[in-house]
């Protein structure tokens, strides 16, 4: 497979006072339609790293590239789910999905914005305002809206982190599903063990800050996965220990 | 309510209602077309923001009242200064509103609309107005008041027509205090009725 994208030296420190070093150098290469997922405490630096690569910051030091260009700010082809909700308030459902397809004739904008309303479920809800919604709900609507302008990179930053442990699940297999159909890369950071297991190709494990590369896992498991097989409990058993957490309560 | 019967059929209360109505409404749009653009320019560009900011709190405590000689100076006795006088009164708070208005604006928003390829204008237009937009027409409604607020006090001095004027004239033309009242309730009645149609707005937007 061919490299999507390379991180290369890539540092950041705040400038202060008094000055902070949030991530050491970092060096990472992801294969074109991987599943990565960025693991770490909260807090290390994780998500400063998903937005330098998003192109919302620029290092302190070091290059991002992406398909051989140097990341010099956001970009409509790679979509960043943010961690707080950034769903429009003032939009419904139809307008929150079609804010990025401006640019299409209102016959195909519509016709998108129902098939992605069709993929995350929300049938039903299309003119209702993020206000009237669940968390789970307006997650989905954020989902719905970065797959939309059809990228080729998906940036999560912990996207089910305040959902209940059910719905989790379910959005779990839902973006699993959906990242097998579009052949998107991702680039998905969490605090969750389980669920980076559950998840990636590869989990890039973080130290606490300044944050650095610990470990990089191969999940040789095939999909879909059965979380109580030999091999899901010894990776992740593996990556608790590697973090310093016993995994006996 | 013999008076507003008297009023009425003379066709004056109209009248006068419609002179006063007619500064309120061009003294606020001004305000508006003004004050707006220029809060959100200062809030979202916080530089400019904090540059010019003390300049209108130092500009808000003085009443509106107090720029009546000037007015009359620069625009004689007429219409234009109780325009100018209602512009005044009514710009400051927009601005200032405005201003809160941008600087309130989630940053995630903003990221979320720049990852999506909008830049420059296309982010005022389809981000900071929209969030802005609850918050602004608060403040419209604020300053619609203040308005009606002072045009009668605009009236009172600077022109010889419009609900203000009514008042002054009832009594030193021989303390027709029924028409005093008489125009007192015609100037709440008509608040009341501004009010309430930027309060459908509000709740329209919140719907």
């Amino acid at each position: 497979m061919s490299v999507k994208l390379q991180v290369r030296g890539v540092t950041m420190r705040y400038a202060g006072p008094p000055p902070v070093q949030v991530l050491e150098p970092i060096d990472l290469e992801v294969a074109d339609g991987e599943f990565i997922c960025v693991l770490g405490p909260s807090g290390c630096g994780k998500s400063t790293l998903l937005q330098i690569i998003a192109g919302f910051h620029a290092p302190s030091a070091g290059t991002v590239t992406i398909d051989g260009k140097a990341v010099t700010g956001p970009d409509p082809r790679r979509i960043f789910v943010f961690q707080e909700r950034g769903v429009f308030p003032w939009l419904s459902v139809t307008d929150n999905i079609a804010f990025g397809l401006a640019a299409l004739p209102p016959a195909e904008r519509a016709e998108r914005v129902k098939h992605y309303v069709e993929l995350v479920g929300l049938r039903g809800f299309e003119r209702a305002f993020p206000h009237e919604l669940s968390g789970g709900m307006k997650q989905r609507v954020e989902v719905a809206r970065a797959l939309a302008v059809d990228p080729d990179m998906l940036f999560l930053d912990e996207p089910f982190g305040a959902l209940d442990s059910m719905t989790r699940l379910t959005m779990r297999s839902e973006l699993l599903r959906i990242w097998q159909a579009a052949k998107t890369t991702i680039l998905f950071v969490t605090h969750d063990v389980e669920e980076s297991v559950q998840l990636a190709d590869r989990v890039v494990v973080m130290s606490a800050r300044p944050a650095k590369i610990q470990r990089i896992v191969d999940i040789d498991i095939p999909r879909p996965r059965d979380i109580s097989a030999p091999r899901y409990l010894e990776l992740r058993d593996g990556i608790l220990a590697e973090i310093g957490l016993a995994h006996a309560i | 309510m013999r008076a507003l019967g008297e009023l009425a059929a003379s066709g004056l209360l109209v009248r006068y209602a419609v002179a006063s109505l007619f500064r309120v409404t061009w003294g606020f749009l001004l305000a508006v077309v003004v004050g707006i653009p220029l809060g959100l320019a200062l809030g979202w560009y916080g530089r400019a923001g904090r540059a010019l900011g003390p300049t209108l709190q130092f500009l808000r405590p003085i009443s509106p009242l107090a720029w009546i000689p000037l007015a009359i100076l620069w625009f004689g006795v007429g219409d234009r200064s109780a325009i100018f006088l209602i512009f005044i009164a009514t710009v400051l708070p927009l601005a200032l509103t405005a201003m809160q208005a941008a600087h309130n604006v989630h940053h995630v928003h903003v990221a979320a609309a720049r990852n999506f390829g909008l830049s420059g204008f296309a982010i005022v237009r389809r981000v900071i107005l929209p969030s802005a937009l609850p918050q602004l027409i608060g403040g419209m409604r604020i300053a619609l008041g203040i308005a009606w607020l002072v045009v009668v006090a605009a009236e009172m001095i600077a022109v010889t027509s419009g609900l203000g004027f009514l008042i002054v004239d009832a009594r030193n033309a021989g303390d027709r205090y029924d028409l005093v009242v008489a125009g007192m309730i015609a100037i709440g009645v008509i608040g009341l009725l501004l009010d309430s149609t930027l309060r459908v707005f509000e709740r329209r937007r919140y719907a």
